[in-house]
């Protein structure tokens, strides 16, 4: 008879250790589900994992996309992270993201065609406010009226969706793109342009963000009175309140904080790699941001890393796709499949396994 | 703007088609959250019944096998919500999200080659006698077999948690996992029941939407359906009768607004199009600056049976 134990506390080792067992499980049972699309499977693991990294024709391209596509997701997923850690889900990351890129993006088509240094960094501010705005709007509802954050922020989402269809259709469409939907480029406009800094390494201005984000939320963690405030509130709420620990704050704070570092991947993602304004330039970062959050263990430096890897099957899932023809959605499959297996071995972090039967006592 | 364009027994008629899906999976979800399990995977489970119910009907000719598909598919997979959750003891909002990933990804990876098919769908039942009432007729008694199985569903949960014993254990696991445990009640095997019936229940809700309400495939179909289920649950108090009044007032409010679009209204169409989802929120809103009444007191809190 197999029976769980649970730890006193739970095991440092195991935390650290069922990610890695996580996406090694995920490997094997990502493989067979290849092998059962009729792909080899152990050539398309390599090709997701591996080539893009090493393969001495494709690196040199994708080695920079690695950034590209790790700073929106660590971005999204550190903001995450803070309310996750006082149990506070904001799962409408996608819709802030969305708000933010069109804020940013209005701010900065606001300004055209003039030039000034200042117009990126307003630009920055402008989709910060707007990510910050929209999960304003779960967190007020939820400190005044109870409302659960989970449901509001998700149907947020979908307006935000909605919004994000009209302005590129109206509001923001391009007056010289021939009646097409989506708004000027950016890459046309210099002044309001999310460049890269140093060129051919895909560092832009957002993955400079995302370490300094990194940074930022790890002293906070660790060294500020608000970031022990916000463990306490996760992991002992009623000792919080006694404690004189506001909930109120701190759903405003972590609500805030995560809808304003979505808000400002979004600017970074429309004025940079997606160019511009469109229907449908997210792809749904704020989504796997969450899977990323928790392969981080919530912990900044571990969201660092697992927003590189989170990228790396992106970019391998694309790859995979050009060579083998897998289907897209079987990389969305996949890192779906990483959380469901870290939520499961996460059980030998909190609890010892015993095989045996219970003393009577 | 034309509003004599809209005829109001068909208003209602569609109305009773565009809830059935929601209805589906709010009833489902409201059981398994009565057994204190909060499954936040509701739109993964219907969006993985909704391509499993049309890839079965496609290919063997029969929409109702294609619901019994779908049933058996969403189910199956809430078991590992079930597994996760219930014996590994994870957390149940994270494994929710979890398998609303998993079902998206999964549904898309199956879905793709039943891109822009047609599916054979369900005949509409000429119910006799009833059905030939002038406007009632029409309105009440001309539908799909779905239709009437929901409702009848509705009758069926509520009697069973009022009613019989089994029902009243359930209810005993959701309010206190502890007192029931000591009672000598199997509390995991109880929930993952209960799980796996929500997840039959969310299956058939999809498969609704793809082989009735739609009737086709598209990749992200459901486009939250799902999330307004969980809504609706709340909305309902936790109780079988407002489920069905919450369900219908949505399907009431999805149909009007699609009537209206069509009608020419001079509200702008994206205002139209996100009004499901704003007033969702809404109403959460009301119910929640009233207070929620009737959420079972384990809702969400893991079970394990040493502590």
């Amino acid at each position: 008879m197999i029976r769980l134990e649970r730890r006193p506390q739970p095991s440092r080792l195991w935390t650290g250790l069922t990610p890695l067992l996580a996406v090694l499980l995920t490997m094997v049972v990502g493989g067979m589900m290849f092998a059962l699309l009729g792909k080899p499977p152990l050539e398309a693991i390599r090709i997701i994992f591996w080539d893009p990294l090493f393969h001495p024709q494709f690196a040199a391209y994708s080695r920079p996309q690695l950034l590209v596509k790790a700073s929106p997701l660590i971005l999204i997923a550190i903001g995450l992270s803070l309310g996750f850690r006082a149990g506070i889900w904001n799962i409408g990351a996608e819709g802030q993201y969305i708000m933010g890129a069109i804020c940013g993006a209005g701010m900065g088509l606001a300004f055209y065609p003039t030039t000034s240094p200042l117009i990126f960094p307003a630009m920055v501010l402008a989709g910060a406010l707007g990510g910050w705005a929209w999960a304003m709007i779960p967190a007020v509802l939820k400190v005044r009226f109870g409302t659960n954050e989970i449901l509001v922020s998700l149907m947020l989402v979908y307006v935000a969706e909605a919004l994000l269809a009209s302005v590129s259709q109206k509001l923001l469409r391009n007056p010289e793109g021939m009646g097409f939907p989506g708004s000027r480029n950016f890459q046309q406009y210099p002044a309001a342009a999310n460049t890269e800094i140093i060129v051919g390494t895909g560092m832009h201005w957002g993955v400079v963000a995302a370490f300094v984000a990194v940074i930022f939320t790890h002293v906070l963690m660790t060294r500020h009175i608000q970031g022990f405030n916000i463990r306490l509130t996760g992991e002992a709420p009623r000792a919080a309140r006694f404690s004189g620990v506001s909930p109120a704050r701190i759903i405003i704070l972590c609500l805030g904080f995560g809808g304003a570092l979505a808000g400002a991947a979004g600017l970074f993602e429309v004025s940079g790699p997606a160019g511009q304004i469109t229907i449908d330039f997210n792809s749904g970062y704020g989504f796997t941001a969450i899977i990323v959050a928790f392969l981080g263990r919530l912990h900044p430096v571990g969201i660092l890393l697992a927003g590189l890897l989170m990228a790396l099957t992106y970019i391998g899932g694309e790859l995979a796709q050009l060579m083998l023809g897998l289907p897209g959605a079987s990389i969305q499959l996949f890192q779906g499949m990483l959380l469901f297996f870290l939520l499961a071995t996460d059980v030998f972090t909190n609890f010892r396994i015993r095989v045996g039967t219970t003393k009577v006592a | 703007m034309d509003l004599s364009s809209i005829n109001p027994a068909l208003l209602i008629a569609s109305i009773m088609i565009s809830a059935t899906p929601i209805l589906l999976a709010a009833l489902g979800e409201m059981v398994v959250e009565k057994a204190g399990v909060l499954n936040l995977g509701v739109e993964g489970m219907m969006i993985t019944g909704a391509v499993v119910g049309f890839a079965t009907a496609v290919s063997t000719g029969s929409p109702t096998l294609g619901f019994m598909a779908a049933a058996l598919a969403s189910a199956v997979l809430s078991l590992s919500f079930g597994l996760l959750t219930q014996v590994m003891l994870s957390n149940q909002v994270a494994t929710g999200l979890g398998l609303t990933l998993v079902g998206l990804g999964l549904s898309s990876l199956i879905g793709k080659p039943y891109e822009g098919m047609k599916s054979p769908t369900l005949p509409k039942l000429d119910i006799p006698l009833l059905g030939d009432i002038p406007v009632l007729g029409r309105m009440l008694f001309s539908h799909d077999a779905m239709v009437y199985i929901s409702l009848l569903l509705v009758l069926a949960v509520w009697a069973f948690l009022k009613y019989t014993r089994a029902g009243l254990i359930l209810r005993a696991v959701g309010e206190s996992h502890d007192a029931a445990h000591a009672l000598g009640y199997k509390v995991v095997r109880i929930r993952l029941m209960a799980i796996f019936f929500g997840g039959a229940c969310a299956g058939l809700g999809g498969a609704y939407l793809s082989l009735v309400r739609v009737p086709q495939w598209t990749e992200g179909m459901t486009s939250g359906a799902g999330w307004i289920a969980l809504a609706i649950v709340v909305f309902a108090s936790w109780r079988a009768g407002r489920v069905l009044i919450g369900a219908y007032l949505f399907g009431g409010v999805t149909v009007l607004q699609l009537n209206l679009q069509a009608a020419g209204a001079r509200v702008p169409v994206e205002i139209l199009s996100m009004s499901p989802y704003l007033i969702t929120i809404l109403v959460l809103v009301i119910i929640s600056a009233r207070g929620v009444h009737g959420a079972p007191a384990s809702l969400g809190r893991p079970f394990h049976a040493s502590s």
